[in-house]
C-alpha cells in the first residue's frame, strides 16, 4: 500500500482522510512493515465501506487485513439504526459466524507425544473433514428449526457436550432473536447432513502446545500454563451459512436501488436495518450463528470421545469460543450499534458484562488462528479497544499469497513431510488442499498479533504451536 | 482476420480466494466455461465422469447477477447432491438461464477434492463482449 496516501496517527494507526463520498474516515491498524505489504485493495475496500449510510466514527481494518469481497477481510464497521444505518450481508460474508474454539485438555506435552501418531489418526477418522464429507447427524425439519433457534444449547440438550460449555461461548452458546423462518428451505437442505463437519479450506482442528506466555496474570486467569496442551477448532456455519450469505447478498444487491443506497461495489450489498430485507437478514444471520455454535459444539463432542479413548486422563474443558464473521448489536457510545466484523474478532475489555464471570476481570479471550504448522495466539480484550475499533481485534494471519500461486510454489506432500520433520503431524484428505494452505502462503501471524498488541486492540497472552493438525 | 472465439477457462488470482473466468462464442458458452473453471477449483475436471445429469434453472435482473446466480446454483447442486460436474450446457435468454450439468458423486480417493466452494461473490464480477465472443468471470469464496 502506498504510504503517501495515508496519514500516520501513531506507530500502528493510519488514517485515510475523508474525501468524496466517504461519510467517515477509514482507519487501518498495522505496523509500517505490515501496511507496506498490504494489498492496495484493502485501501479501496475500507474507503468503500466508509461511504455506506449510517456508518459511525470510521471504517476500520485490522492488522491482518487483506483483499476481501466488499469489506476487506479484517474489516470492522458499526452502523446506527437511528441514522439510517445499514446491515450488510457482504459485511458478514459467506461463512457466517466462522470462529475459533479453544479447549483445555489438562494434559502436558509428554502425554501427547506418547500417542501423537495414533491420536492424529483417530481424530482424522472421527472428525468428518473435506469436500463431500457428511456428519453422523441427519436433521429433519423440526430438529433443524430447534438447532437454528437453540445453537450450542440445543446441542448440549441432545447430549453433545456439557452444560458448563455454554458459559464459555459468546452469547452463552445461543444467539437470541434468531429467526429460523428467515433461512430458506435451500439453506436448510444444504445443512441437513453437515452438522459436526469441519469443512475445508483454512478450517482445521489442531492439538497445540502452549509454548510461550506473555502475560502471567491473564494466562493464570485463563488457566493457561507453559507446556499445556490445548485443542483449537476453526470452522463456521457450513452450508447453511453459505447459502444464507448467497441469497441475501442477491436480494440486498437488488433492493439497494429501491432503498436509494448507492453501492460503490455490489458486494457491499446492504439494506437499512429498519427494513424488511434488513430484519429478515438479521434473523437468518442469527440462525446461522446458532448453526456455527452447534457445529463447533458437536465437533467438540467428537474430539472428547477420541481423547477419552486415547488419553483417558484428559479433561477437555472449554476455554472460550468466539466468532469472527458476524454482525452484532452492541452498545457503544451509549447507543445500540450494529457492529460488522468480517475476519475480525470481538475483543471486550476487562469488566464487560458479556464476558463469562470467571474471565471477566482478565478481559475476553481473543483466539487467533495462525497458518497451518506455524502457531496460534491467545490475546485478551483491552479497555482501550472500545475506543479504537468498537472492541475488535485481528482474527488470524491473513493470506499473503493467492491459492493459485501457492499451488504453483509447493506440493502438498512436501509440506506434510516438512512439517513432520518439525514434529507436526498433518492429516488431510487432500494434498492439493494442503499445498494451498502452506504456512508460507500466509502473513507472519506473530507480526500481526504484535501489531494488534502494540496498537492496544488486544493484549498478547500466550502462543501455541501445533503438534497435530487435521485439515479439511 | 478475426479469430474464432474459443471456448476456454482460466483461474485468476485473488489474495484469499480464486477468480474463475470463462470464454465462449456465446454468453451461454462463457457461463459453461466459468462453471468448469469453478469445478477446477475443487478437482481436476478431467477425472470427473459426466455420467449423471442435473437440470438447473435460474434468473436475475442483469447478466452479471445471472452469472453469480448460475454459479451459486451449481454450488448448491454440488453441495446438496455431493457431486462434481465436468460438463455443462447453458442457454441464456434475457434474464433467464436454463442449463444441464453432467457429473458424478464426489469420490475422495479418485477426485482428491482440494476445497469446497462456499459461494460465488460479486468481486470482479463481469460479463462482457470479448473479441467476437464473450467473457464471464467472478471470484469464488473457498
Amino acid at each position: 500500500m502506498d504510504l503517501s496516501r495515508l496519514r500516520r496517527i501513531d506507530e500502528n494507526q493510519w488514517e485515510i482522510p475523508m474525501r468524496e463520498a466517504m461519510r467517515v474516515p477509514a482507519v487501518i491498524y498495522a505496523s509500517e512493515a505490515l501496511i507496506r505489504d498490504m494489498d492496495h485493495k484493502v485501501y479501496e475496500q475500507a474507503v468503500n465501506v466508509a461511504t455506506l449510510p449510517g456508518i459511525v466514527k470510521a471504517s476500520y481494518a485490522m492488522p491482518d487485513a487483506h483483499w476481501g469481497y466488499g469489506f476487506p477481510i479484517g474489516g470492522v464497521a458499526a452502523f446506527d439504526p437511528e441514522a439510517g444505518g445499514v446491515i450488510s450481508a457482504g459485511g458478514v460474508g459467506f461463512d457466517i459466524s466462522c470462529g475459533v474454539r479453544c479447549l483445555h485438555t489438562g494434559l502436558k506435552r509428554p502425554d501427547i507425544m506418547k500417542v501423537q501418531r495414533d491420536l492424529a489418526h483417530e481424530l482424522s477418522r472421527s472428525v468428518p473433514a473435506g469436500v463431500g464429507s457428511t456428519g453422523a447427524i441427519h436433521l429433519e425439519e423440526a430438529e433443524m428449526e430447534a438447532m437454528l433457534a437453540g445453537g450450542a444449547r440445543w446441542a448440549v440438550e441432545r447430549g453433545w457436550g456439557l452444560p458448563a460449555d455454554l458459559e464459555r461461548i459468546e452469547e452463552q452458546g445461543q444467539m437470541k432473536h434468531a429467526q429460523p423462518g428467515c433461512a430458506s428451505q435451500q439453506a436448510k437442505k444444504r445443512q441437513r447432513d453437515e452438522m459436526g463437519t469441519l469443512g475445508s479450506g483454512n478450517h482445521y482442528l489442531e492439538v497445540q502446545e502452549v509454548t510461550a506466555l506473555f502475560d502471567a496474570r491473564i494466562a493464570a486467569a485463563y488457566g493457561l500454563a507453559q507446556g499445556d496442551i490445548a485443542v483449537m477448532i476453526h470452522c463456521g456455519s457450513r452450508g447453511l451459512g453459505h447459502q444464507i450469505g448467497t441469497e441475501y447478498l442477491k436480494s440486498m444487491a437488488i433492493s439497494a436501488v429501491h432503498y436509494g443506497i448507492r453501492l460503490p461495489d455490489r458486494e457491499l450489498a446492504c439494506a437499512p436495518i429498519n427494513s424488511d430485507v434488513g430484519r429478515d437478514y438479521l434473523g437468518a444471520m442469527r440462525a446461522a450463528i446458532n448453526c456455527a455454535f452447534a457445529n463447533r459444539q458437536i465437533l467438540t463432542h467428537l474430539v472428547r470421545k477420541v481423547f477419552r479413548r486415547m488419553v483417558p486422563q484428559a479433561d477437555l474443558r472449554l476455554l472460550y469460543d468466539v466468532s469472527h464473521n458476524t454482525c452484532k448489536v452492541e452498545v457503544h457510545q451509549e447507543r445500540p450499534l450494529y457492529v460488522h466484523r468480517k475476519g475480525a474478532t470481538r475483543a471486550f475489555g476487562p469488566g464487560h458484562p458479556d464476558i463469562p464471570a470467571a474471565l471477566r476481570e482478565a478481559g475476553q479471550p481473543v483466539l487467533i488462528g495462525g497458518s497451518m504448522g506455524t502457531g496460534s495466539y491467545i490475546l485478551a480484550g483491552t479497555r482501550k479497544s472500545e475506543a479504537l475499533a468498537f472492541s475488535s481485534a485481528c482474527h488470524g494471519a491473513g493470506r499473503a499469497m493467492s491459492r493459485h500461486q501457492a499451488l504453483k510454489t509447493w506440493r502438498g506432500r512436501e509440506v506434510v513431510d516438512d512439517l513432520a520433520a518439525r514434529g507436526v503431524i498433518v492429516k488431510s484428505p487432500s494434498m492439493r488442499g494442503v499445498a494451498e494452505e502452506a504456512p508460507e502462503a500466509y502473513k507472519d501471524v506473530t507480526a500481526v498479533v504484535d501489531a494488534a498488541d502494540a496498537a492496544g486492540l488486544a493484549r498478547k497472552v500466550a502462543r501455541l504451536e501445533p503438534l497435530i493438525c487435521i485439515k479439511g | 482476420m478475426a479469430l474464432e472465439p474459443v471456448a476456454a477457462w482460466e483461474h485468476y488470482a485473488h489474495e484469499a480466494d480464486v477468480g474463475v473466468r470463462g470464454f465462449g462464442a456465446t454468453k451461454g458458452e462463457a457461463f459453461e466455461q466459468a462453471a468448469l473453471a469453478m469445478t477446477a477449483v475443487v478437482a481436476d475436471p478431467a477425472v470427473v465422469a459426466p455420467r449423471e445429469r442435473v437440470t438447473i434453472r435460474c434468473e436475475a435482473p442483469d447478466d452479471e447477477l445471472l452469472l453469480a446466480e448460475w454459479l451459486n446454483a451449481v454450488i448448491y447442486e454440488m453441495s446438496t447432491r455431493r457431486m462434481l460436474f465436468s460438463k455443462f450446457s447453458v442457454k441464456v435468454k434475457g434474464a433467464k438461464l436454463s442449463a444441464e450439468a453432467w457429473g458424478e458423486p464426489v469420490d475422495a480417493e479418485r477426485h482428491r477434492p482440494a476445497v469446497e466452494v462456499k459461494g460465488a461473490t460479486y468481486t470482479t464480477l463481469r460479463v462482457a463482449r470479448h473479441g467476437d465472443g464473450w467473457l464471464a468471470q467472478t471470484v469464488v469464496d473457498v
